[in-house]
């Protein structure tokens, strides 16, 4: 910002990667394996949760292809239950709550804050091995036949009626908690104790704010799924009958303790996703984001109001109708925050400089269906509407727009946005349009016409349906191949690119923002001298800016 | 189901048109919000548009009130849409005083249901149409879910314990029943029919069925031979009575030993059956058996109807052994507004 | 919400053996694990609330049962087990005080009795346990519970279940929270060997601290265990 990072002069135009960076500090696996340097963590994240990744779209892929058919025709259903079980135990715990915060946050707090690196970098590392080992409990499940219970291993069938996986893919989960709580722990200090001199809260950018409010979510939820999950595991190893209604324990106890968390861990997959958003809103309309306050505030009310709004997934589930009548009014209450950021981003862009860049088409992707997707919440929040619509496709639907459209999208556009920044390299402009374009269409295609299917009130998780629904499947199962293509360009021209992708320069999007002061891929330390902060993070017109631009070519 | 390629589901509930108004309302919102924020941004992306590379965004001109004016106007559509989704929620779970009992109970995977003039069923539910039906439902193993879309009412199955729904058929057909809730292995193939037939073929749809005795009237042979008349004598005193008379028990207060009171309703004669000593009744020994694992859960439903059919003391029970068979409105009689599904608090069965 | 710089320039403090290369003093070192190790106690605390809340709704629903089986725990163990992880946590502050005056054998003095108290609250536990396996009070196959109160006269079945989710919730809790005292001890011995070694003295001794927090927490636990697990109900005998 105020103190632009003055790099060493280049040495060897010919080799072009002479300065240092955190790449090429040290090679080796060695390096990698044992590296404490919060930029090479994040880069294993991303390979970890790429793999994750994959493996839940192959089996999104499988559940899509059997559903062509009314009858099933492709799997028996115990395959079939086994699929969307593993779906969402993949994407959920594997993919969606570690990917922006681990990935994008471990790179980018650091250098958002102007810090060498986060406060406790060998329980980073430690948190990446945990997650790959709770990896490696729920893959010991899945290669041995899998999980049947539902990703919510509701109770008594987790406990006494299922008859696979359950306790290894339980305890894959709670170890993977662990690595949660080791990220999110880090970034709360780390935002606390290790920001520049001059930075104050207000002068965070809003993606800080909002892994801020990510993190707290974080370190009070996922203890209350441990425990949850340890119960789980207790009860089916010995029979204790604290969810076994015949031997007097309570199995709707487990869905309050379940969705205590569960319920929350919905906005650590997209709050993270509306702070990357409001970085490329700004960075893409070069303007201060407006009303900043309201949007910082905004993470922080949604991570408070979301602890108060668990008892919306048991409308019918037995729940007093009083208690039920609190929960509906408080979840109303949580769509208001996210209004307000829809408008604020919305409002950015007035008045902007607007570009169209890969990220920001992300970024606009991002606003329209999250819009969708939020406003569909609060009409299953509505009592009235929920009783029918409850675990029918609606609910799919509904928040599929969320973690699909949201969370993956903002994932996505955050990933186009600092990958210059991440490995110094451009991948090529018109390609990763198409495929902005092919995950948007395919995106709707798939999931628009489930919203219709739940309506109808064909319910969730069926391996077979009644042959009505079957047009509007098929056209489902259509979209999600077009999605799938939208998802694989990104994976093939982002590891073409750090071969063959032409060199970024420092700032390829004439973006402010302390993480482009520094040089693009940033050395290990990540700042030459620490930069001091004088004003807030989107000021774009000032001189200094404008004369940076005027030297630096910049894709614009 | 009559379109090969429905849009929109059946109506054909005296609900689903109050259901349906509040969704389409809600729908027209959301398309109307969607809508204006897609076409704000597409026209800011042609409007404003980057024209030279350097060229950066106007200043901010903060508007305190536009920051107000839409955090207030989504507060209140939504708060009034909550009151409108709350009034149509109270309405589906609020029997009409004249609705009749069937019992349903869900098991992996299939439906059960009873009429309560005795007639049994798997995956089907005949009834007529312009009657209100009250389900009474629980579950042998996991937690199901009974979910008839074309009347827009679901409720969840829960083994250990009773909930219900009702609905009031307006327009005979066959309908979808689905079990919503997953439940294991053939979850989607626990599904079945609602069939609602017109008042007179109901009548000779019964009169067809296999003769069976009534809910009541089964509920009595059991209260005969589990021998629960030699302790619930009615009219016995002193020390001939080992447990209370349970004429006119059903529906009202209990005070029980410990000083608490509570409504004998269904949940709390089942509790009472299955664990005499949890809520023991003020003035009597706990010496009363359980009956967990001797009686099945049919069983348990049939016993409740017998209990609930007991008039006040000293009338004689409406549908007892060898009774006359208790139509609807002989059950219906014995229902009071303690009736409600929703008994049980947050996680609490009785 | 400071405002203030939180963070020097590089360079500006000396550079001290024990500081880590992300932080730029010692004070901002401190700052920093003090506020991890509370947050990692937050965990802890919603960790345990899961279980308390479990606890208590099964409590609310099984009265009486909860009563009788809370009767039969030993409560003069568990007071002895409370003075005794009261007197491990002064033994611990002890042990810091002793690092601020430089004492170093002190350090570890207190931190070897903080190791003996914590092993005799973990030996009085195994024999309550053992006791539990001698009268079948452990849930499982062999369950057995006969309550002895006047007022239940018969084993009644549903009753013992009851009790068997009373016995299940108290090893399952005061399980978890002997394994949180096992880490600690071995936490400990680490640290009394590195005291030993002079690692610690006034101007750096962090992970003495540290663990201090946590060693406290763990003791908090016990005192919710002990009087809803031994103590509450009471009355009902």
């Amino acid at each position: 910002m105020n103190t632009t990072a003055t790099a060493p002069v280049t040495t060897t135009a010919e080799t072009g990667f002479a300065r240092p960076n955190y790449l090429n500090a040290a090679y080796g696996v060695r390096s990698w394996l044992l590296t404490r340097d919060h930029k090479r963590i994040a880069i294993l994240y991303l390979i970890s949760v790429t793999a994750f990744f994959a493996l839940g779209s192959l089996f999104a892929l499988l559940i899509r292809l059997e559903l062509l058919t009314p009858e099933g025709d492709l799997f028996q259903p115990d395959t079939y239950n086994r699929l969307f079980t593993m779906h969402g135990v993949v994407m959920v715990f594997f993919f969606l709550i570690p990917s922006i915060p681990a990935v994008l946050g471990n790179f980018l707090v650091p250098l958002m804050i102007g810090a060498k690196d986060l406060a406790f970098p060998k329980l980073n590392l430690a948190s990446w091995y945990v997650y790959n080992l709770g990896g490696i409990f729920t893959l010991w499940a899945i290669v041995h036949g899998g999980v049947d219970t539902g990703w919510t291993f509701y109770t008594p069938l987790s406990t006494h009626y299922s008859n696979t996986y359950v306790i290894s893919t339980a305890l894959g989960i709670f170890i993977t908690g662990f690595s949660s709580i080791f990220t999110g722990l880090n970034f709360i200090v780390t935002v606390h104790r290790m920001r520049a001199p001059g930075l104050t809260w207000f002068r965070l950018p809003l993606f800080i704010w909002s892994t801020y409010a990510t993190s707290l979510i974080i370190v009070l939820g996922t203890p209350v799924i441990a425990i949850t999950l340890l119960l789980v595991a207790a009860e089916r190893v010995l029979h204790l009958g604290l969810f076994d209604p015949a031997l007097g324990g309570d199995p709707v106890l487990f869905q309050h303790l379940f969705w205590f968390y569960s319920h929350p861990a919905v906005y650590i997959m997209i709050l993270p996703a509306m702070g990357v958003v409001s970085e490329l809103v700004a960075a893409f309309a070069r303007k201060k984001i407006f009303g900043y306050r309201f949007v910082a505030f905004a993470s922080i009310a949604i991570a408070v109001l979301g602890f108060l709004v668990w008892g919306h997934h048991m409308f019918v589930a037995g729940e007093s109708i009083y208690a039920a009548t609190i929960f509906s009014v408080l979840s109303m209450l949580v769509a208001i925050p996210s209004a307000v950021k829809v408008f604020n981003w919305t409002a950015t862009l007035y008045q902007g400089s607007i570009s169209y860049q890969t990220p920001m088409l992300y970024a606009l992707g991002f606003i329209g269906l999250f819009t969708l997707g939020g406003l569909t919440g609060v009409m299953v929040a509505t009592l009235g509407i929920d009783v029918h619509v409850h675990d029918t496709y609606f609910i799919v639907a509904h928040f599929h727009y969320i973690m699909v459209g949201g969370a993956i999208m903002g994932y996505l556009g955050g990933l186009h946005y600092w990958w210059p920044k991440i490995s110094g390299k451009l991948y090529p402009a018109a390609l990763s349009k198409l495929s902005a374009l092919l995950v948007f269409v395919g995106f709707n295609l798939t999931f628009f016409p489930q919203f219709i299917l739940g309506y109808l009130g064909m319910p969730r998780r069926y391996w077979s349906y009644p042959p009505e629904f079957q047009v509007l499947n098929v056209l489902s199962t259509a979209g999600a191949s077009i999605l799938g293509v939208g998802y694989l360009l990104p994976l093939c021209y982002f590891i073409w690119s750090m071969r063959y992708g032409k060199d970024s320069g420092d700032n390829p999007w004439g973006a402010v923002g302390l993480e482009w002061d520094t040089t693009s891929p940033p050395p290990t330390e990540n700042f030459y001298t620490t930069p001091v902060v004088t004003h807030g993070p989107y000021e774009y017109n000032r001189e200094e800016v404008h004369n940076r631009m005027s030297q630096e070519a910049t894709l614009g | 189901m009559s379109s090969p390629f429905p849009l929109f589901p059946d109506s054909a509930s005296s609900l689903s048109g109050d259901v349906d108004l509040l969704f389409i309302v809600w729908s027209v919102i959301s398309i109307f919000f969607t809508a204006l924020i897609a076409g704000l941004i597409l026209y800011f992306m042609v409007r404003y548009r980057r024209r030279h590379p350097e060229e950066v965004g106007a200043e901010e001109k903060a508007a305190l009130w536009l920051e107000v004016g839409w955090s207030v106007i989504p507060l209140v559509i939504a708060l009034a849409m909550f009151v409108w989704g709350t009034r149509v929620f109270f309405n589906i779970y609020r029997p009409p005083a004249d609705a009749v009992e069937y019992t349903a109970i869900g098991r992996q995977w299939m439906w059960k249901v009873q009429h309560p003039e005795g007639q049994r069923e798997i995956n089907t539910l005949h009834m007529p149409v312009g009657q209100s039906v009250v389900m009474k439902m629980t579950s042998e193993d996991v937690i199901h879910s009974f979910y008839i879309p074309a009347f827009r009412v679901k409720q969840d199955v829960i083994p250990g314990r009773y909930t219900s729904l009702w609905f009031h058929a307006t327009k005979p057909g066959v309908y979808h029943l689905f079990c919503a809730e997953y439940c294991g292995g053939e979850h989607s193939k626990m599904i079945g029919s609602v069939i609602v037939m017109e008042p007179r073929d109901y009548e000779s749809w019964l009169a067809g069925g296999a003769a069976g005795k009534s809910m009541v009237a089964t509920g009595g042979d059991l209260f005969q031979s589990l021998a629960c008349v030699t302790c619930h004598r009615a009219g016995a005193s002193g020390r001939l009575a080992r447990g209370p008379a349970l004429e006119g028990v059903y529906g009202n207060q209990v005070k029980l030993a410990d000083g608490r009171t509570v409504i004998a309703d269904d949940n709390y004669v089942r509790e009472s059956i299955l664990n005499p000593t949890a809520k023991l009744v003020a003035g009597w020994d706990p010496v009363m058996p359980t009956f967990q694992g001797q009686v099945t859960e049919e069983q348990l439903s049939q016993l409740i109807a017998y209990v609930r059919s007991l008039g006040p003391v000293g009338s004689a029970p409406a549908g007892g052994t060898g009774g006359p068979n208790a139509g609807p409105t002989d059950t219906a009689g014995g229902r009071t507004d303690s009736n409600q599904p929703q008994t049980a608090g947050p996680g609490t069965p009785h | 919400m400071a405002s203030e710089p939180l963070m020097e320039p590089h360079g500006h403090a000396a550079h001290h053996r024990d500081l880590a290369h992300q932080f730029d003093s010692l004070d901002q070192q401190k700052e920093s694990s003090t506020l991890g190790t509370w947050l990692f106690l937050v965990t802890e605390i919603m960790f345990f609330g899961g279980l308390f809340t479990a606890y208590v709704i099964y409590r609310r629903l099984y009265p009486q049962a909860f009563a009788l089986a809370s009767h039969t725990l030993n409560v003069p163990m568990g007071a002895i087990n409370t003075a005794i992880l009261i007197g491990s946590s002064l033994t611990m502050v002890l042990a810091i005080w002793a690092a601020q005056v430089s004492w170093r054998k002190g350090i570890v003095l207190f931190l070897g009795l903080t190791i003996l108290l914590g092993s005799a609250f973990l030996g009085i536990k195994s024999v309550e346990y053992r006791e539990k396996f001698e009268t079948h009070h452990v849930p499982g196959p062999t369950f057995h519970f006969v309550p002895e109160s006047e007022h239940v006269k018969v084993t009644d079945p549903q009753l013992e279940r009851h009790a068997s989710i009373f016995f299940s919730l108290y090893f399952i809790m005061t399980g978890l929270h002997a394994l949180h005292m096992i880490i600690g001890i071995g936490i400990l011995v680490v640290l009394a060997v590195l005291s030993w070694k002079g690692k610690y003295g006034p101007e750096y001794h962090n992970p003495l601290e540290m663990t201090g927090l946590y060693w406290h927490f763990v003791d908090i636990v016990w005192i919710f265990l002990f009087p809803l697990l031994y103590l509450l109900g009471a009355h009902a005998r």
